[in-house]
């Protein structure tokens, strides 16, 4: 079950880890601000009525990220 | 008395300003926008024998510093000599916000936690030990529950206490680090005092964080840069750490990994959730108002009902006040005759200055004062990043950014406000796309005014059940006509002159509050109703001055008004107007709000109709004065698209810096209004 795949791919309601984050610095910056580092534990929660984005409940809150971002963070099941 | 300067700092969405707000009562400086901030706001109060003032920060989710808010509140925390920083956490999200609260307790040493919101956290079940807290920060630490009033004494006597942090160093990082921090630290220590932990100051310093340098060289008075020493001591630690295997561009992350990871480890000791699923309730909500078929449906009606709201309870105590008001005006005039001023300045005081009062109080306060509370409720209930979140896609199909639905629904209160407002949008370029586009909502000065004319030409004057729903369906169409726009014009801003791909989002969206009703009437009110009606009566008496001066004075024996208005109107007519509209939105410049009153002065003084009480009467002056339903359309149109007013205009003027690009934002929509005035004018001329 330790398979690795983008946070993009991951389901409503799973939970997964967050191995390594490949956005650029700009975006990287904004998703240590509210604790997104890596080893951090995720779950998808919420998908908008236009399918993008999606909200992820991290360390206690809800952080929407759009695809194109989630696309560059590789989890991994837990 | 003991004077003391104190900051009030947190992130964005835990009530700082409701903390705010209790502490200093309504005695604060600037119109208070809660949700934004704008600038630093402060307030003043005293308390055992000190007078403290409290300076509002832009709420931020740290202060590594990459936005301007953020820029403003580190700023303010390291140079304004401040004696203390409260910091404001949400009890219901206390990890996250720990991370602020470690950067601030690493910058200062003067530092107290007040944990809000309590009772939501009590509500959900979350528990915290708050002693344990104070503990491991290491700082004074209190919990309360700002909007019911509970713990603000001791809050308040902990800032007169002022106490200094237990730890002068909370955080440790990398041995190789913290090696090189310390050579730093102690050549800074041997030559400065400074309020900032020279500790802090000597990680940024290695960083070479180019931004803070120059304020650190403003504040010490000294350039660090031109001190050979200093600088030679810099390179060889930084050499030193990048030869041990950190290259200084990753400092930060692992900076910031060793605040989270710490956050983390005190959140462990402090917080245990009775409730495993606490926020079940808060999912249940977001999954119907997010949800595929109704998310989008549902807010457009909502969209309806606070206009609908609006308009029904509006329309009651608008004619109390037109009847009321129109009464004082004889007895107005009796006392200026009884005090033998001569006839023109009566003239000039009535008709002038008075009328246009009277107008945009009657028309502008009731709607103001029903929407402004409905706003704050919505805003304070945690719905409005929902809309961002719901629409998001739409706006990056557009290259702009989801945030910009924020700074939309701020400018149906105020185009400045939302403009204000974008500074929550991250990305220059899709900042100034939200920018240029907010006057494409309606602002206050200006829906009052639409649904008049739907009441006037389309709807009736019926008070009934249905014609209030039709009005605000066909209200609501003319705002959809406004957003639908602001995706077009986004939309070709981003192919053209704001060339780009869209940027990342980051979005958070908050747990759901229920609103304080009846604070939040007061509050809205006081903060926003009576601050924007107050703005446009300010313009609006010498307005009527000038309009009267206008009608009044004659040259060879025409009236200077008769001789804009027939300058301008060839003009107007192509564009389904009239010359005396056209002066009406020129001279409506400084507030929108009183654009009608101009117009409805300049038709009295062409015309044989010289009074009018309501509505109706208002509407044989328009039709006297040639109006027709085309007129009545396009009237609409151009007043959804036309020039931002100026208070709206020197916001745009701050905000971009630039008067290019302010110049292009009164440009955009009135090029806009006019090509639809055009077509529309034209094309409903073949068929009438």
């Amino acid at each position: 079950m330790n398979e690795t795949k983008t946070l993009d791919q991951v389901k409503i309601s799973e939970k997964v880890k967050i191995e390594t984050i490949n956005t650029e610095d700009t975006i990287k910056r904004r998703l240590l601000d509210m604790g997104m580092i890596e080893g951090t534990t995720i779950e998808c929660v919420l998908q908008s009525p236009l399918k993008d984005p999606i909200a992820y409940f991290v360390r206690g809150t809800l952080i929407a990220l759009r695809k194109d971002d989630s696309k560059n963070i590789i989890v991994k099941n837990i | 008395m003991e004077k003391k300067k104190i900051a009030l700092a947190g992130n964005p969405n835990v009530g700082k300003s409701t903390v705010f707000n209790a502490l200093t009562g309504m005695h604060q400086h600037t119109g208070n926008w809660p949700g934004k901030t704008v600038g630093s706001a402060y307030g003043k109060f005293t308390h055992k024998n000190s007078e403290i003032t409290l300076y509002d920060l832009p709420g931020t989710y740290s202060l590594i510093a990459h936005s301007e808010e953020e820029e403003i509140a580190r700023n303010f925390i390291c140079f304004s000599d401040s004696d203390l920083t409260v910091v404001v956490v949400d009890a219901v999200c206390l990890e996250r916000n720990l991370n602020l609260v470690l950067q601030i307790i690493e910058i200062t040493d003067h530092v107290v936690v007040c944990v809000n919101l309590l009772d939501e956290a009590k509500k959900k079940k979350i528990k915290i030990d708050l002693k344990k807290l104070e503990k491991e920060l290491g700082v004074k630490v209190i919990g309360t529950c700002a909007r019911n009033q509970v713990g603000l004494e001791e809050l308040k006597d902990s800032m007169v206490k002022c106490i200094q942090n237990r730890f002068s160093k909370i955080l440790k990082y990398d041995p190789i680090l913290e090696e090189g921090i310390e050579e730093i630290e102690f050549f800074l220590k041997s030559r400065f005092q400074t309020k900032m932990h020279p500790r802090w100051l000597a990680l940024r310093l290695i960083q070479s964080d180019e931004n803070l340098l120059q304020e650190i060289n403003v504040y010490l008075k000294e350039d660090l840069k031109e001190d050979k020493l200093f600088q030679e001591k810099l390179e060889q630690v930084r050499k030193k750490i990048e030869e041990n295997g950190i290259p200084l561009n990753k400092i930060e992350n692992k900076v910031v990994i060793s605040i989270v990871n710490k956050a983390e480890e005190i959140f462990k000791k402090t917080v245990t959730f009775e409730k495993e699923d606490y926020n079940r309730k808060d999912r249940k909500i977001d999954r119907v108002l997010t949800s595929k078929k109704i998310g989008i449906p549902l807010m457009i009606l909502l969209l309806m009902v606070t206009f609908w709201l609006t308009i029904v309870g509006s329309n009651y105590p608008s004619n109390i006040l037109f009847d009321l008001l129109f009464k004082i005006e004889e007895p107005f005039k009796n006392i200026l005759n009884f005090l033998k001023l001569p006839s023109f300045i009566i003239s000039l005081l009535v008709d002038g200055v008075y009328r246009v009062l009277a107008w945009v109080v009657a028309v502008m306060l009731p709607p103001m004062a029903i929407f402004f509370p409905i706003f704050t409720i919505l805003e304070d209930s945690g719905y409005l990043p929902r809309i961002a979140f719901n629409l998001d896609h739409a706006f990056k199909k557009c290259s702009a950014c989801g945030k910009q639905a924020l700074t939309m629904c701020m400018g149906f209160g105020c185009n400045a406000v939302g403009v204000t407002g974008t500074r929550i949008i991250d990305s220059p370029r899709e900042k100034l796309i939200a920018i240029l586009t907010n006057s494409f909502v309606p602002c206050n000065g200006r829906f009052p005014t639409i649904i008049s004319i739907i009441t006037m030409f389309f709807v009736g004057f019926s008070n009934t059940i249905q014609s209030s729903i039709l009005n605000v369906v066909l209200l609501t169409l003319i705002i959809l006509l406004g957003i639908i726009m602001t995706f077009f014009v986004s939309k070709v801003l981003s192919k053209t002159i704001l060339k780009g791909v869209p940027s990342s989002f980051v979005l958070e969206l908050p747990p759901y509050r229920r609103p304080q009703f009846g604070k939040v009437i007061v509050r809205s009110i006081f903060d926003r109703t009576l601050f924007v009606l107050g703005r446009a009566i300010a313009v609006a008496a010498p307005a009527g001055l000038i309009i009267w001066m206008f009608a009044n004075i004659e040259i060879s024996g025409i009236s200077i008004l008769k001789h804009c208005a027939n300058f301008l109107d060839p003009f107007g007519r192509i564009l389904g107007l009239d010359g005396v509209i056209l002066m009406s939105f020129l001279l409506g410049f400084p507030a929108n709000e009183i654009v009608v009153p101009i117009m409805i002065m300049g038709y009295m003084s062409l015309s044989n109709i010289t009074d009018f009480s309501n509505l109706l009467e208002l509407k044989n002056l328009l039709v006297e004065n040639g109006w027709t339903y085309i007129t009545a359309i396009c009237f609409m149109i151009f007043s959804l698209f036309h020039f931002p007013c100026s208070t709206t205009c020197l916001t745009i003027k701050k905000e971009t810096g630039s008067v290019k690009w302010t110049i292009l934002s009164f440009l955009l929509p009135t090029i806009i209004g006019l090509i639809l005035c055009f077509l529309i004018a034209s094309g409903l001329k073949l068929f009438f």
